[in-house]
């Protein structure tokens, strides 16, 4: 079993759902394609969506709703 | 002056101007900052700085009960709120005179009447001040929205009653059009703020923005003449004028008396914004808002009349009465201000912190630099991207522009990259150069005028 990690492109705050009452993206354990969308980046006031970039059948996050990360932190690991 | 310290619940380049204000009083200044700021410059140079949260500004900035509890704390006689954040904040200006201290700004139930909009535009038009043509208040019936779209005339907005910077419009152009968007917009405006009311105002084709700057203590009014902030790019300001260019002299007195009529109206206390849109063609302005804090673009203002509008601002919250009569008050020349942000014109703007490696400022007399940088600091990627405002004076505009032109290439920040090339590019393009401008300007030269300066950027390598 192979993991891989998805790391934020961008510095900011990571949010895990596209508006604060919408349901998140992925939930841990959710089957993820690589163009699937896992989060947004807040930088500046400008939102970036991010990809998973990998497929695999289970997504686990390590970077919690309204995080502040750095460019390159993991957000979240997939299980291939 | 009852008040002897301050407290700046805010953060960047206003925070260092309110700072600096507050010592040419001699204040003693209590700097707040989050996890992100501890080495911001506002925090280097207050005479006390105290953390209140994390970097995210929902946990740090606009955590009220954070702020007021700093502020106790440190004994703080005054609590200024900058812009943005919380400074029209009701809430929060009832906050901070409920924990026994001074609001620098008007009162919570000023800043609530001025920032409902509907209740504004009543103010206004019963201060006499001429409103857009539009509905008053929210229309449900498309049928009578549609007849009273016909009556102000097409083209008309149709807004989204709870939308804001400029989310939730469209613009249509005839009756059919409009039949066929009502419908739409109350759904969309619906899923998008959970809101589906709606209202319609005539709109004001190559409408200029021009705003007056306003002073009160509650009893005595004054106007600091108009700055103009035509040039925006979805609908922010990038740069702004004062005085507005070729403004006819009747109109200008017309517009400057209005907006004093409209703060002797409220009783309004502290420096405040009323903002109008202006149609060259006819004469005719048109009131849009009121903001009931200090602007991002106070200081062309500040250039060209020498009143130092934060100090102002700061006095009449220790209850001392307006330093200004009307008659003190003089344009001199001309202003101009660039904002300088965090952002890459070259790749739609996208917004990009980074840490300073060079800074190198002009240092002449008709120059003001307000920003938050120094030479190694990190830009964070929490906050908005404003670096700094680049402002020049001149005795007349086309000096003005000669001056900011020669300013813009001497100034310097490198390591990020900045909006400085799209400001070069604009002091010398000819329509800019001529005052050939108006709200929907900058977006459409966009297309074209930064793209040509940007091939020969590329030439020049």
């Amino acid at each position: 079993m192979s993991k891989q990690e998805v790391r934020s492109p961008l510095p900011g705050v990571f949010y895990r759902k596209p508006a604060p009452d919408s349901p998140p993206y992925k939930n841990d354990g959710d089957a993820v394609a690589a163009d699937d969308v896992i989060g947004l980046v807040e930088v500046m006031k400008s939102f970036h969506e991010v990809k998973a970039g990998v497929a695999g059948r289970a997504i686990r996050f390590l970077a919690d709703n309204e995080d502040a990360i750095m460019a390159g932190d993991v957000i979240a690991e997939v299980e291939g | 002056m009852t008040i002897r310290s301050v407290l700046v619940a805010n953060r960047g380049e206003i925070a260092v101007r309110i700072i600096r204000a507050a010592k040419a009083l001699g204040l003693r200044t209590i700097q707040v900052y989050s996890a992100a700021d501890a080495d911001s410059l506002a925090v280097r140079i207050a005479d006390e700085a105290v953390e209140i949260g994390p970097p995210a500004a929902k946990k740090s900035y606009l955590n009220i009960p954070a702020l007021i509890e700093a502020a106790k704390t440190a004994k703080a006689d005054a609590v200024h709120p900058g812009y943005g954040f919380l400074a029209e904040n009701a809430d929060f200006a009832d906050a901070v005179v409920a924990a026994g201290m001074r609001f620098v700004g008007p009162s919570g139930s000023a800043i609530r009447l001025l920032g409902d909009k509907v209740a504004a535009r009543e103010v206004a038009r019963k201060a006499g001040v001429p409103t857009v043509p539009g509905s008053d208040g929210r229309v449900t019936d498309a049928e009578t929205a549609a007849a009273m779209a016909g009556e102000i005339g097409f083209p008309v907005m149709i807004k989204a009653a709870a939308g804001g910077g400029g989310r939730g419009i469209r613009i249509v152009h005839d009756a059919a059009e409009f039949a066929r968007q009502f419908p739409q917009a109350s759904a969309e405006a619906a899923a998008a703020f959970g809101d589906g009311g709606l209202y319609v105002e005539k709109v004001i084709p190559k409408a200029r923005h021009i705003e007056v700057q306003i002073l009160g203590d509650g009893r005595n009014f004054v106007h600091c003449f108009e700055r103009e902030c035509s040039l925006q790019r979805r609908r922010q300001k990038v740069w702004e004028e004062a005085p507005a260019f070729d403004l006819p002299q009747d109109v200008r007195a017309r517009l400057c008396a209005s907006a004093v009529e409209l703060a002797r109206s409220v009783g309004y206390v502290g420096a405040g914004t009323v903002e109008y849109l202006y149609d060259d063609a006819t004469r005719d302005f048109y009131f849009i808002e009121v903001n009931t804090r200090i602007q991002v673009e106070h200081p062309v203002t500040e250039m060209i009349t020498g009143v130092d509008l934060v100090q102002e601002m700061l006095k009449i919250a220790g209850g001392q009465p307006l330093s200004v009569r009307q008659d003190d008050v003089a344009i001199v020349g001309h202003a101009i201000e660039c904002r300088i942000n965090a952002e890459d014109p070259y790749k739609d703007f996208q917004p990009w912190p980074g840490k300073v490696e060079k800074l190198a400022v002009p240092d002449e007399a008709h120059v003001r630099f307000d920003t938050l940088l120094f030479e190694g600091y990190q830009v964070p990627p929490f906050y908005d991207s404003l670096l700094g405002k680049l402002i020049v004076h001149g005795e007349t505009r086309d000096q003005c522009l000669a001056r900011l032109g020669q300013a813009l290439s001497r100034l310097d920040i490198q390591g990020i990259p900045t909006t400085l090339p799209l400001h070069r590019a604009l002091a010398a393009d000819p329509d800019v150069m001529a005052g050939n401008v108006h709200t929907r300007f900058l977006e459409k030269w966009l297309e074209t005028g930064l793209a040509a300066a940007g091939r020969e950027k590329e030439v020049a390598q």
